[in-house]
């Protein structure tokens, strides 16, 4: 695998860890960091202040029969057994967490035509983001588009690139409001993108715009 | 070894204690440290109390029966604790799912490296040091992010202070941690 060179940034790592992301967000943090053993360790980091945070921060104090109580709920439990991430499967296009999410690899996806040979498959999360999947021929173009909110797009299969930068399998790009970028699937193998937005993406052309209700994008 | 140093390896001796020997006295001790700060923690993230004191008896009902899965070289016990917490105020307050990362191909060892653990909690109990020493306002943001539900720009209408200085805030104090770490 080429070496990932675009990783996420400290204010998506530390909301991750505290946990207040979109779960659209989630799910792109948690496949980039499947695939970066660079980010899994500033996760590890950003768990430990969590960790810190709740060792120093304020207590409140327990009902009376608590630990009676929690004990007695262990023993009507059932024992857990080992529920780790199903193993990783090295040949496969989806890491764990988002073949969770498809209900297996990339072969399983539904895909949506949605003009210019680009396909895509909205994946069901909370309403606070919308995440899905792009299919982007070899050689084709993503429709122009600025972003009202923040944009991750990770790259899972081929690469693209933008009027900045190349991004190939593992990378991921954070886009704000300030990005208007013309990604191009590189030429020799079809780009497969997983993507989040926090606010509807804002077309130039005036089609894509006129679509936009339809598309969901 | 300092006072912390020697609390955290007692409460590393009590998971082992729980996941070897069912060993409920061991469980007891954990309950009595980490129960209230998950309460607390909890209620700040929106929970009432009485949602808040069966959701904490969830989540160390979890740490007795996730016992086996605990990695005393790859995290502390309050980090595990708190992720634990975590995941239990993402499923019962936000309704949400929380995707995790793939696992590695390798678990825990059965007997886990020595100078390992002992390198990670002296880690601990500097960062827990340099976070005490943080100027009070940018600690408080830090705290915020963690406890709260509040994402930057909702800090930012509640407090009144501007998205830029609440992001420069956070940074210089990410900064110091890590200069605290090196």
């Amino acid at each position: 695998m080429d070496k990932i060179t675009h990783h996420l940034d400290d204010r998506l790592l530390m909301a991750y860890a505290a946990g207040t992301l979109p779960e659209g967000f989630n799910l792109v943090v948690a496949t980039h960091i499947s695939l970066c053993d660079e980010c899994r360790a500033r996760l590890g980091e950003f768990e430990a202040v969590g960790g810190q945070v709740l060792e120093r921060g304020d207590t409140v104090a327990l009902a009376d029969t608590s630990l009676e109580q929690t004990l007695a709920r262990i023993s009507g439990d059932a024992p857990a057994g080992d529920d780790r991430n199903t193993m990783p499967q090295r040949s496969s296009v989806f890491p764990a967490p988002l073949r969770d999410y498809v209900g297996g690899d990339a072969d399983a996806v539904h895909w949506r035509a949605v003009g210019g040979g680009v396909r895509q498959a909205i994946l069901p999360t909370s309403n606070a983001a919308t995440v899905r999947l792009l299919h982007i021929p070899a050689g084709a173009a993503v429709p122009d588009h600025g972003h009202r909110g923040t944009e991750l797009t990770l790259v899972l299969q081929g690469a693209f690139r933008d009027e900045e930068d190349r991004f190939a399998r593992g990378d991921i790009e954070i886009a704000d409001e300030e990005v208007q970028h013309t990604p191009v699937a590189e030429a020799g193998e079809d780009c497969i993108c997983l993507a989040a937005t926090d606010a509807p993406l804002r077309f130039r052309a005036l089609i894509p715009r006129l679509a936009q209700p339809f598309l969901r994008i | 070894m300092t006072a912390s140093e020697e609390k955290d390896s007692q409460w590393i001796e009590c998971v082992i204690r729980i996941r070897e020997q069912a060993d409920q006295a061991a469980f007891a001790a954990l309950f009595r440290h980490f129960a209230p700060r998950v309460k607390a923690f909890l209620m700040k993230g929106g929970a009432d109390e009485a949602l808040a004191e069966e959701c904490t008896q969830e989540v160390m009902a979890t740490l007795w029966h996730k016992a086996h899965l605990f990695d005393p070289a790859r995290a502390s016990v309050a980090t595990w604790v708190f992720t634990i917490a975590r995941n239990r105020r993402i499923d019962a307050l936000r309704r949400q799912r929380r995707p995790e990362p793939e696992d590695l191909p390798w678990g825990p060892e059965p007997e886990p490296d020595q100078a390992e653990i002992m390198g990670l909690q002296q880690d601990t109990e500097r960062l827990g040091e340099a976070l005490a020493q943080l100027p009070e306002k940018q600690r408080s943001l830090i705290e915020r992010a963690y406890f709260g539900e509040l994402s930057h720009s909702e800090i930012a209408a509640e407090t009144g202070l501007p998205l830029g200085t609440i992001k420069s805030r956070i940074r210089l104090a990410l900064d110091r941690l890590r200069h605290a770490m090196n």
